[in-house]
């Protein structure tokens, strides 16, 4: 048993419907968890693990 | 690149600037031109504070360089970035960094695939802090 923060307060996790999923690209993995009651989503988190960067490249230099 | 030649941007962990992550709706643009922060097209809802989070930097950039391979200077920040129980309904896909100690001047915009979040929580983990796969890279050919 747990509690989960919904849009109605806090809940026992044995009353709702959980659903969950990701995507997995070049750019990110992404998980998210939520939380249904009656047909009404009551809850959901996302994180998202960014994979790439912001490059800027310059030539004919460098650092020291 | 012309804020790099006044040294705009001071990474340098203790006593470098503060830079804050803020997120901003699906529908908002936002690209190379984004020269500074602003609140429009930014996320609203509950427990989300305009302006985002402040950024923790644990970690001072990092440069590399010698005669035969190209120099590259790096920074990741050294945590993710969280918001706590919001409830954000309209989609968002991107946080922008921006410099809230130099006129809050854009930094950089990474982009994901669009969210929303009900009454949880949005953390945003930052890629590893290696040459090749730093947040925000500068580097040489």
């Amino acid at each position: 048993m747990a509690l989960v923060n919904t849009t109605k307060g806090e809940m026992d996790d044995s009353l709702l419907e959980k659903r969950e999923g990701d995507v997995d690209n070049d750019n990110e993995y992404t998980t998210w968890v939520e939380y249904w009651l009656d047909g009404e989503l009551v809850h959901r988190s996302v994180h998202v693990q960014l994979k790439k960067s912001v490059g800027l490249t310059a030539t004919t230099a460098s650092f020291e | 690149m012309g804020e790099l030649m006044t040294a705009t941007h001071n990474f340098t962990t203790g006593t470098g600037n503060t830079f804050k992550a803020a997120l901003f709706l699906a529908s908002a643009t936002y690209n190379a031109s984004t020269t500074a922060y602003s609140t429009t097209g930014e996320v609203t809802g509950t427990n989300y504070t305009a302006g985002g989070v402040t950024i923790t930097n644990g970690t001072s950039p990092t440069a590399t360089n010698s005669s035969t391979t190209a120099g590259v200077a790096y920074w990741t920040p050294t945590a993710s970035f969280t918001y706590t129980n919001v409830t954000l309904t309209t989609a968002f896909d991107a946080v922008l960094i921006y410099n809230s100690s130099a006129s809050n001047k854009a930094v950089s915009v990474h982009t994901f695939g669009s969210q929303t979040v009900t009454a949880g929580t949005f953390t945003l983990t930052m890629p590893s802090n290696t040459t090749t796969t730093a947040l925000i890279r500068l580097a040489t050919t």
